[in-house]
């Protein structure tokens, strides 16, 4: 399957980062593909591993429960290649459920998972909706690309009952951002080459288009070394160019 | 903290947007695509389309429309109208929609809520309820019952809408869309004690929907009702209050709602 940009005809020189957003049948694509098009990225939908090999960033979208995804993803033969993305190093960014199949396990419905970050998806304790369906603010724990330009606290868009609750001696480190409803949990990760977010920045407006874009950015700058010499665009973003 | 939802509603006939009381003098109002985005750039929080067309010749329109909606306004999309199997979801989702709302088919194979629900997660489907008063019942009754319909308000039913709204949630319904029908399109507020009934019930997310005039409508449906959302079509349409007018009245009212951020990068 070709890359977005060369289907319109406009590959080549724009060479915008190639990501390839998985697809194992867990809703809606349309909205990722446009976001990440509106931010100069080449989109591929990716079914099978073959459509992995030439992308520069990874990106697992997906709503809904863990078990029929693990097992769509098994009969794509997609589990062991996106294990292997992860462990090589390069850039992926989890979406709601694509983040909830980071951790171990989900006690939505026991199904294993990835195991890339310890810790389980477990409910959302003590709030007082559920699902947990609209804008809530993203607070920070620590500063990182992804949210360059976002003020801390900034409303994002959830839809969501369970999330991923980072455990053992790296948690603090791995948790990017919180969010309250009910009780605080877990709303973005950041461990290396690895990113995750519980929110849906496809649908989150003005503020989820930068998000997109400062992913792009970031995973150009890790593509090119680390954000080191050859990145075209510092990887804050907002912090000057040149 | 969860902000309170303002949400436009968009009904949907041959691909366009149509205003006039639901489904009579029906006047076009635009391209669906285009008033979608009109509406994200104002501060709508999410969009809501109802196909009012329904007809089977109808659905490739409405794919269609989904999709160029989903490529214009990069905020939630839910669907309803006309959907009736597990398929018809899958359809509509794929297309670009966020969630899928269920009405009469809800009502004729409750079974439908559960299989969609099974298959996409619950999130994903909005049981709408369309509920009138009973007759006889006095607007200040101590227990007021309504019963719910169908059929875009055309047929009744023999289910009681606070019982059918609990049963929802029980098989898989992620949020509910609460329609009052006696006040839809008279502009006299949102039905407050269904909206509580309702509320105190469940503890899926509630939009409220039917009767919107004022801004001070909305802050009632969340203070009064309890919704976590709430819905009008007309007042937005016409211009008569803007999104904006909406959110100022919620937050001077102490109910948190979404600081609005323009899609310009």
């Amino acid at each position: 399957m070709s890359w977005a940009a060369s289907r319109a005809g406009s590959g080549g020189p724009r060479g915008g980062l190639r990501v390839a957003v998985v697809d194992y049948g867990a809703g809606n694509l349309v909205s990722i593909e446009q976001g990440l098009t509106f931010v100069g990225a080449d989109v591929r939908i990716a079914r099978t591993p073959g459509d992995l090999e030439d992308a520069e960033a990874v990106i697992v979208p997906g709503v809904g429960a863990a078990a029929p995804a693990m097992r769509r993803l098994a009969r794509a033969g997609l589990v062991d290649p996106l294990l292997r993305w992860i462990a090589l190093g390069k850039p992926y960014l989890g979406i709601c459920l694509g983040l909830q199949l980071l951790f171990d396990g989900s006690d939505e419905d026991g199904a294993a998972t990835f195991g890339v970050i310890p810790g389980r998806t477990v409910l959302l304790e003590d709030a007082p909706t559920l699902p947990h369906i609209g804008w809530n603010q993203v607070e920070r724990r620590h500063e990182h690309a992804l949210f360059a330009g976002l003020a801390d606290g900034t409303d994002l868009y959830f839809v969501h009952s369970y999330a991923g609750r980072p455990d053992g001696a790296g948690a603090d480190a791995i948790t990017l951002a919180e969010t309250e409803h009910g009780r605080r949990f877990v709303s973005a990760v950041d461990r290396g080459n690895v990113l995750g977010v519980q929110f849906h920045p496809e649908r989150s407006g003005g503020a989820g288009i930068r998000l997109l874009g400062n992913f792009a950015r970031w995973a150009t700058a890790l593509t090119a070394g680390a954000g080191a010499e050859r990145s075209p665009v510092g990887a804050g973003g907002t912090a000057g160019s040149d | 903290m969860l902000r309170r939802r303002v949400i436009p509603c968009l009904d949907v006939a041959n691909g366009r947007v149509v205003k006039g009381t639901r489904f009579v003098d029906l006047v076009d109002e635009g391209d669906p695509p285009e008033l979608a985005a009109r509406y994200a750039d104002e501060g709508a929080d999410e969009i809501v389309f109802l196909d009012i067309t329904a007809a089977p010749e109808g659905r490739r329109t409405l794919l269609d429309v989904v999709e160029r909606t989903a490529r214009r306004a990069f905020i939630p999309l839910t669907v309803g109208g006309g959907v009736r199997t597990v398929r018809d979801m899958r359809d509509v989702l794929r297309a670009g929609a966020d969630k899928v709302s269920l009405n009469t088919a809800a009502v004729a194979d409750p079974s439908l809520v559960s299989r969609c629900a099974a298959r996409f997660g619950r999130q994903a489907v909005v049981v709408a309820i369309d509920a009138r008063r009973v007759a006889g019942a006095a607007p200040d009754a101590a227990d007021p019952r309504w019963e719910v319909l169908v059929r875009g308000g055309r047929d009744t039913t023999t289910l009681e809408a606070v019982e059918w709204a609990v049963r929802a949630a029980e098989l898989g319904a992620g949020e509910l869309l609460v329609t009052s029908i006696d006040r839809d399109g008279t502009q006299s507020g949102y039905d407050t004690a269904l909206l509580r009934a309702i509320t105190s019930r469940v503890t899926v997310p509630v939009i409220a929907s039917g009767g919107a005039a004022a801004p001070s409508d909305f802050v009632a449906a969340v203070r009064d009702g309890g919704a976590d959302a709430v819905l009008a079509a007309s007042i937005f349409h016409r211009r008569i209050h803007a999104i904006a007018d909406v959110k100022r009245a919620l937050q001077a009212a102490g109910i948190p709602v979404r600081a609005t951020q323009g899609v310009a990068a």
